[in-house]
C-alpha cells in the first residue's frame, strides 16, 4: 500500500483548448491518514485542483491516482462508483432542502447499502449524527429550520455516512461568524481523529485555521504548488509570497 | 451583411443547442433503464405534475370548453348547422386543443417549476453533493421527471379532452338549448378512436419535450438566482413555443401514417 493516498503527476488543466492553464503542472502527494491544507489567494486554482482530486474535472494533462487508481483511466461509471469512498463537505454543507436532517444523512446509505434494513440505516444515521454533536431533537428538521452550524455538522455527518477513506472539505469555514469558524474546524479535528485512519484535505482561505489543524500545508498560487510542507516549513520559508501570505494571515487572526 | 452574418450565427447557434437538448434528453433517457430503477422517484414526480396539475387543467378546460362552444354555435347559426357544434368543439379539442393546451398549461407549471428546482440545485452546490456521493445526476434527477411527465400527459389531456366537452354540453344543452340527444349523437357519429388516440400521443411528446427542454435549462444553470431565474423563463418559453411548433408537423406525420395505415383516406 502506497504511502499516499493522492497523487497528482504534472496536471495541466485548460478550460480553452490550451490558450490559459489553470494548472500549470501541479505535482503533489498527500500523505495516507493526513490532514491537509490546501491554500492560496483567490484565483490560483485550489477549487479546480480540487475538482481533479473528486474526479469531476479530467486533466488536460497528466495523471492523478486516489488510493492507487488512475482517475484518468477511469469511465463515467467507474468514476461514479469510486466516489463512493470520498465524504465531501462543501461549503453551503449543500444538503437537500426537501430532505430531513435524518433523511439527509441516510441518503448515501440508500444510494450505496441498499441490502441495509431501514433500521439498520437509522441507527448509523444517528451514529454520524452524533458523532458530530447533533441533538436528536433536530433530526426531523428541515435545513432551513436549522442553523448555519447544525448545517455544516449534518454536512459532515452525512460525509461520514460510508466511512470514507478520503474526507473533502471544500472551504468549510468562508462566511461563517469566527465561533462558528472555530467550531467547524474543532469538528475538522475531531471527526479527523475518529475517522479511523480517513486522509483528510481542506481548501480553505483560512490561515490560522490551516496552521493549527494541519499536519501538512500545501500554498497555491498562479497554478503551481508554490510550497508544501509543514507550518513550521511555511514560518521559515524565505519565499516572500509565502511571507507576506503567512503574515497577513496571522494578523487577521 | 452584418445582419446576415447575425442570423447566420443565432440558427447555428440556435441548431447546435437543439442538438444539445435532444442528446441531453436521449442519454437521460436511456437511463431509466439503468440499475437502479427509480420507482419511487418517478411516482413523486408523476403526483406533482399529474396529481397537483388536475385542478388547473379541469378549471381551464371546462371554461375552454364553454368558450369554444359558443363562437361556434355564433357561426354556424348563421348557416343553420348548429347540431354540428358539438363534434365540431369535440373534433377540435380532442385533436387539438386538448393537447396542445394541456401542454402549454402543465409546462408553464410543472416545467417551470423543474427548471427552477433543478437550477437552484445546481447553484446551491446540491447536484455537486449528488456526483461526489457517486448518484448519477441525470438518472436520479433527469431521468424519472421526463417519465413522470411522458406518462401524466396523455392523462391529463384526456382529462382535459372529457371536461371541455362537458363544458360544451353546458354551454349547448343548457345555455343555448341545442338538443341533447343530437349533441351525443352526432358527437358519437363523428370522433373515432383515432382522432382521440392523435391528441394522446401528441400529448405524451408533449410530455417528453417540455420535460427534457425544461430539465436541461434547469440541469445546466450558472450564475446563482439570477441564473435560476434565466433559466426557469428558457425553460419555458422554448417549450411553450416548441409545442406549439411541432404540434403542427406532429399533425402531418400523423395524417401521413393514418392514410398509409388505411385508418383514414
Amino acid at each position: 500500500m502506497s504511502e499516499y493516498s493522492i497523487e497528482l503527476h504534472d496536471v495541466k488543466k485548460s478550460f480553452d483548448g490550451g490558450k490559459d492553464f489553470v494548472l500549470k503542472g501541479i505535482d503533489l502527494k498527500i500523505h495516507r491518514g493526513s490532514l491537509t491544507a490546501i491554500i492560496g489567494f483567490s484565483g490560483t486554482g485550489k477549487s479546480v485542483l480540487l475538482k481533479h482530486m473528486l474526479g469531476l474535472y479530467r486533466p488536460t494533462s497528466g495523471d492523478v491516482h486516489v488510493l492507487g487508481s488512475d482517475l484518468s483511466q477511469m469511465d463515467d461509471n467507474e468514476l461514479t462508483q469510486f466516489r463512493c469512498k470520498y465524504g465531501v463537505l462543501f461549503q453551503s454543507a449543500a444538503l437537500f432542502d426537501d430532505m430531513t436532517v435524518l433523511e439527509n444523512v441516510m441518503f448515501p446509505l440508500d444510494e450505496h447499502r441498499r441490502q441495509l434494513s431501514l433500521e439498520a440505516k437509522i441507527q448509523i444515521a444517528h451514529k454520524k449524527l452524533n458523532m458530530v454533536g447533533l441533538e436528536e431533537k433536530h433530526y426531523g428538521k428541515l435545513p432551513s429550520q436549522i442553523s448555519g452550524g447544525m448545517q455544516k455538522r449534518t454536512g459532515l455527518a452525512r460525509a461520514l455516512a460510508l466511512d470514507p477513506e478520503i474526507l473533502i472539505y471544500d472551504e468549510p469555514t468562508t462566511g461563517l461568524d469566527p465561533i462558528l469558524t472555530e467550531m467547524v474546524d474543532n469538528l475538522i479535528v475531531e471527526t479527523h481523529k475518529l475517522s479511523g485512519g480517513a486522509t483528510s484535505v481542506m481548501v480553505s482561505h483560512d490561515l490560522a485555521a490551516a496552521f493549527r489543524i494541519a499536519d501538512f500545508i500545501v500554498m497555491l498560487d498562479a497554478g503551481k504548488v508554490l510550497l508544501s510542507g509543514t507550518a513550521d516549513d511555511f514560518f521559515k520559508s524565505e519565499i516572500e509570497l509565502v511571507k507576506r501570505f503567512v503574515n497577513k494571515g496571522m494578523k487577521h487572526q | 451583411m452584418n445582419f446576415l452574418n447575425s442570423v447566420i450565427e443565432k440558427s447555428r447557434k440556435s441548431i447546435s443547442s437543439i442538438g444539445e437538448i435532444v442528446m441531453f434528453g436521449y442519454q437521460s433517457m436511456a437511463l431509466t433503464f439503468a440499475t437502479p430503477y427509480r420507482y419511487t422517484e418517478i411516482m413523486r414526480h408523476m403526483e406533482f405534475v399529474g396529481n397537483q396539475s388536475v385542478g388547473i387543467i379541469t378549471l381551464t378546460s371546462i371554461f375552454t370548453g364553454l368558450a369554444l362552444s359558443f363562437q361556434v354555435y355564433l357561426g354556424f347559426k348563421l348557416v343553420n348547422a348548429v347540431n354540428l357544434v358539438g363534434p365540431t368543439v369535440a373534433l377540435g379539442i380532442t385533436r387539438e386543443l386538448g393537447p396542445v393546451l394541456t401542454g402549454l398549461i402543465v409546462s408553464a407549471r410543472a416545467g417551470g417549476a423543474m427548471a427552477a428546482r433543478l437550477g437552484t440545485m445546481r447553484v446551491n452546490e446540491q447536484m455537486d453533493a449528488l456526483d461526489v456521493m457517486g448518484v448519477n445526476t441525470k438518472q436520479y434527477l433527469i431521468a424519472p421527471r421526463i417519465v413522470a411527465a411522458a406518462l401524466c400527459m396523455p392523462l391529463l389531456t384526456a382529462l382535459f379532452d372529457f371536461m371541455a366537452m362537458f363544458g360544451s354540453w353546458i354551454l349547448c344543452t343548457k345555455i343555448v338549448g341545442l338538443d341533447q340527444a343530437v349533441f351525443f349523437e352526432k358527437i358519437r357519429q363523428t370522433v373515432e378512436v383515432h382522432h382521440i388516440n392523435e391528441g394522446l400521443f401528441k400529448s405524451f411528446v408533449f410530455g417528453i419535450m417540455f420535460a427534457v427542454i425544461c430539465t436541461y435549462h434547469g440541469f445546466n444553470t450558472t450564475g446563482g438566482a439570477k441564473g435560476v431565474g434565466e433559466a426557469t423563463n428558457k425553460g419555458v418559453v422554448t417549450s411553450m413555443v416548441g409545442i406549439i411548433i411541432v404540434d403542427y408537423f406532429l399533425m402531418n406525420i400523423i395524417r401521413i401514417l393514418y392514410v398509409t395505415m388505411g385508418i383514414v383516406k
